[in-house]
C-alpha cells in the first residue's frame, strides 16, 4: 500500500504566529519552532514534488476554493495578535495542480474554484506553516480553503479529489493540515511566558488524540472527528474537518508511523506538530461505522422525505 | 463643552456584491448591476446622512472577529487594497480612510474601565475588513468623515447568544458614555445582514438577479419578524430574542453590532426608519436607521 501512495508524509500543525513570529517569548513557541525546522529540512530532503496545505483559517463559502496565483506576495498581519507584528510573503504556487485538483474535485460532484488574484489575502495558518516549512520556497504548494457549511461526506470527497489530481499529475506531496487540536484560546491577555492548555480537559484530550496520531491510527481519529468537535473544538463551524480531510487524503487506514514532534500551548489552545508516514504496519482492527463516500451528492431533502 | 451624542445609527449590511453592483472607480470588477432595492435603499439613506452634522461614523464589523478582547483601529491613515477572501471575483476595492484616534482611545479606556478586555490596533500593515468599507462605501461614497472600526469579539462562539447579548450590551453603553464625554457628535453603523445562509455556489453572473432568493422560507419569516418590530420600536424586545434568532437563523447578528448599537442608543423605543429588505446569495438583508430626533424622523418604506 505504502509504495503506491502519492503522498511522502503528512504533517499536522497549529495556525497560530507565535512560533514565527516570537518564538521567544516562551519555551513551548520556541519547541513549535524547532519542531517546524526539523520538517523543513525533511521536506526538503523528500524530493516532493508539492506541498498541498488544507488550512481551517481559509474559510470558503462558494464552493472549495483553491489557491492558484503563481506567486502570491502581501504582509500580512493576524486580526489578534497584531501586536507581535507583520507577516511579508511570497510563495510559489503550482498554479497547474490548483486547476487539476479544482477539475477533480468537480468530477466527484463537489463545486470548486480557484482563485488567483493580486492582494488576496492568505490566511494566518497558511502563512505561518509555509514560511517555517518552505521559506525558500523550494517546492511549489497549493492551498485549499475549508467550507464553512461543508461537512463529513463533502470533506472526505475533497480528500479523495486531492489524491486524484496527485494520481493524474504523477507528483508526489507532503500534505499540511493546519489545525489546532483544542482551539479555545483564553479571552484575556495573558503573559506569554505563562502560557498552558486552557483547561486540564482540553489537556486530557489532546493526549489523547496525540496516542492516536503516534499510532499511526489517522482513520480511527477520522472516525472519532465528531466526538473531537464536540469535546474540544469552540462550535465556529459545522464539523471539526482536518483529520477528515487528511485521511481521506493519505488513504483512509491506520498504517502510518507517528511521530509527535512538539506539543504546546498557544494562548491557550493545543498546537501539535505530528509527522505521519506511510508504513507497512498497521494497528487495531477498528470496525469504521461512518460510511465511506466516493462522490458527493448534495444535501439530502430529508424534510421534503416521507411527507404524505 | 457641549456634550457628545449619537445623531443616528443604522444597520448596514456589508455584502460585497454592493459595492460591486455600484462600479465605483476603487473597485476593480465590473458589474451589469444587481440588488436595486439594497442600493437604491442605501443611496437614499447615503442622503440623509449627507444632511446630518456628523464628525465621525464608529462601525462594528464581524469582519473583524476577535477572540481575545475588543480592538479598536488605532493610526490615523490606512490605505491598500481590499480583497475579499470569500468573493474576490466581485471585490478588490482601494481604499484610502481616516481614522478618529482619539475617540477610538477613549471608546478603549471606557470598555477597559468598566471591565472589558481592550486592545488597540497599531500596526500600519493591518488591512482594513470588507465588511467596513462595504457599509462605509455605501453609506458615505465620498469617505469624507473619519471612522473608528470596532472588532467583533466572539462570545457567541466561546459562550452563548446570551453572553454575547450581555457583553455587546456592556460595550454600548461603554462606548456611549466616551461619546458623550467627546463632546463629538456620531453615526454608528453596525455592519451585517440579517439571516446569513448562503448558497454554495454562486451563477457564473453574480448579479443574474432571476437566481437571487432567500435561502428558505423559514429565514424570511425570521426577519420579517424582526424587521416588523424594528418598524414598531421596540428594540428592547429584538435584542431579547436575539439568541433565538441568531441560532434559527444563524444570523450575522451573532458578531453583537446590534445588540452593541442598540445598547449604545439605550434601546429605542421609537420607529425605526426601513430602507430596504433584499437577499445576496440567500442572506436576508436589511437597511435600518434609527433617528433619535423625532423632527427628522421618516416613515420611509
Ligand atoms: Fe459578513
Amino acid at each position: 500500500m505504502s509504495t503506491k501512495s502519492n503522498i511522502l508524509f503528512g504533517i499536522y500543525c497549529p495556525p497560530h504566529p507565535q512560533p514565527l513570529l516570537a518564538p521567544e517569548l516562551n519555551q513551548g513557541y520556541g519547541n513549535l519552532r524547532s519542531a517546524y525546522d526539523t520538517l523543513k529540512t525533511r521536506i526538503e530532503e523528500s524530493g516532493a514534488d508539492i506541498i498541498l496545505v488544507y488550512s481551517t483559517t481559509w474559510p470558503s463559502i462558494v464552493g472549495h476554493q483553491i489557491q492558484a496565483h503563481p506567486e502570491p506576495e502581501w504582509t500580512h498581519v493576524d486580526d489578534d495578535f497584531h501586536f507581535l507584528g507583520s507577516m511579508p510573503y511570497k510563495f510559489k504556487i503550482d498554479s497547474d495542480f490548483s486547476n487539476e485538483y479544482m477539475e477533480a474535485a468537480k468530477k466527484r460532484g463537489l463545486h470548486s474554484r480557484t482563485v488567483a488574484y493580486d492582494g488576496f489575502p492568505i490566511d494566518t495558518g497558511s502563512i505561518v506553516a509555509l514560511s517555517l516549512l518552505n521559506p525558500d520556497n523550494k517546492i511549489p504548494a497549493c492551498i485549499i480553503s475549508s467550507n464553512m457549511y461543508s461537512n463529513r461526506s463533502e470533506t472526505i470527497v475533497l480528500g479523495k479529489a486531492a489524491n486524484d489530481a496527485l494520481s493524474t499529475q504523477g507528483k508526489k506531496a507532503v500534505v499540511v493540515v493546519v489545525a489546532s487540536l483544542s482551539n479555545r484560546m483564553f479571552t484575556e491577555h495573558i503573559n506569554p511566558s505563562e502560557d498552558r492548555i486552557h483547561s486540564p480537559k482540553d489537556d486530557e484530550w489532546n493526549r489523547k488524540i496525540l496516542e492516536f496520531f503516534k499510532d499511526g491510527r489517522l482513520e480511527d481519529l477520522s472516525q472519532l472527528s465528531r466526538d473531537i468537535h464536540g469535546q474540544i473544538r469552540i462550535q465556529k463551524v459545522a464539523a471539526y474537518k482536518p483529520v477528515w480531510w487528511m485521511a481521506a487524503t493519505m488513504g483512509q487506514h491506520n498504517n502510518y508511523d507517528g511521530e509527535i514532534l512538539a506539543y504546546e500551548a498557544l494562548h491557550g489552545s493545543g498546537g501539535a506538530i505530528i509527522q505521519l508516514t506511510p508504513s507497512d504496519g498497521s494497528v487495531g482492527d477498528k470496525e469504521f461505522d461512518e460510511d465511506d463516500v466516493e462522490y458527493y451528492q448534495g444535501d439530502r431533502n430529508v424534510l421534503g422525505q416521507g411527507a404524505l | 463643552m457641549e456634550k457628545g451624542r449619537i445623531v443616528l445609527g443604522c444597520l448596514a449590511p456589508h455584502p460585497p456584491h454592493l459595492v460591486y453592483a455600484e462600479n465605483p472607480e476603487q473597485n476593480e470588477p465590473f458589474s451589469e448591476g444587481g440588488w436595486e432595492t439594497l442600493r437604491w435603499g442605501y443611496n437614499k439613506l447615503a442622503r440623509k446622512l449627507k444632511n446630518i452634522d456628523y464628525d465621525v461614523m464608529v462601525i462594528f464589523t464581524p469582519h473583524w472577529a476577535t477572540y481575545i478582547g475588543t480592538h479598536f483601529l488605532g493610526l490615523p491613515k490606512f490605505n491598500s487594497l481590499s480583497v475579499d477572501p470569500i468573493f474576490p471575483n466581485i471585490f478588490r476595492y482601494k481604499y484610502d480612510l481616516t481614522v478618529d484616534v482619539e475617540l477610538a482611545e477613549a471608546m478603549e479606556k471606557s470598555a477597559s474601565d468598566s471591565g472589558i478586555i481592550t486592545k488597540m490596533m497599531r500596526n500600519p500593515d493591518f488591512r482594513i475588513d470588507y465588511g467596513t468599507i462595504t457599509s462605509c462605501h455605501m453609506l458615505n461614497p465620498d469617505w469624507d468623515k473619519p471612522i473608528v472600526t470596532i472588532s467583533s469579539n466572539r462570545n457567541a462562539h466561546y459562550y452563548s447568544g446570551e453572553v454575547m447579548n450581555e457583553q455587546a450590551t456592556a460595550l454600548g453603553e461603554a462606548c456611549l458614555k466616551a461619546i458623550e464625554e467627546s463632546g463629538k457628535k456620531v453615526v454608528l453603523v453596525s455592519s451585517h445582514s440579517l439571516s446569513h445562509r448562503h448558497f454554495v455556489t454562486e451563477s457564473p453572473l453574480p448579479e443574474d438577479m432571476s437566481r437571487e432568493h432567500i435561502y428558505n422560507h423559514s429565514q424570511y419569516v425570521w426577519d420579517m419578524k424582526m424587521v416588523g418590530m424594528m418598524r414598531d420600536g421596540k428594540m428592547r424586545e429584538v435584542v431579547d430574542i436575539m439568541p433565538e434568532y441568531t441560532e434559527q437563523t444563524i444570523a450575522e447578528t451573532e458578531a453583537g453590532g446590534l445588540t452593541w448599537m442598540m445598547a449604545a442608543m439605550n434601546f429605542p423605543q421609537y420607529p425605526a426608519e426601513i430602507y430596504g429588505y433584499q437577499s445576496v446569495i440567500g442572506t436576508g438583508n436589511a437597511i435600518v436607521a434609527w433617528d433619535p430626533n423625532s423632527e427628522t424622523r421618516e416613515i420611509v418604506l
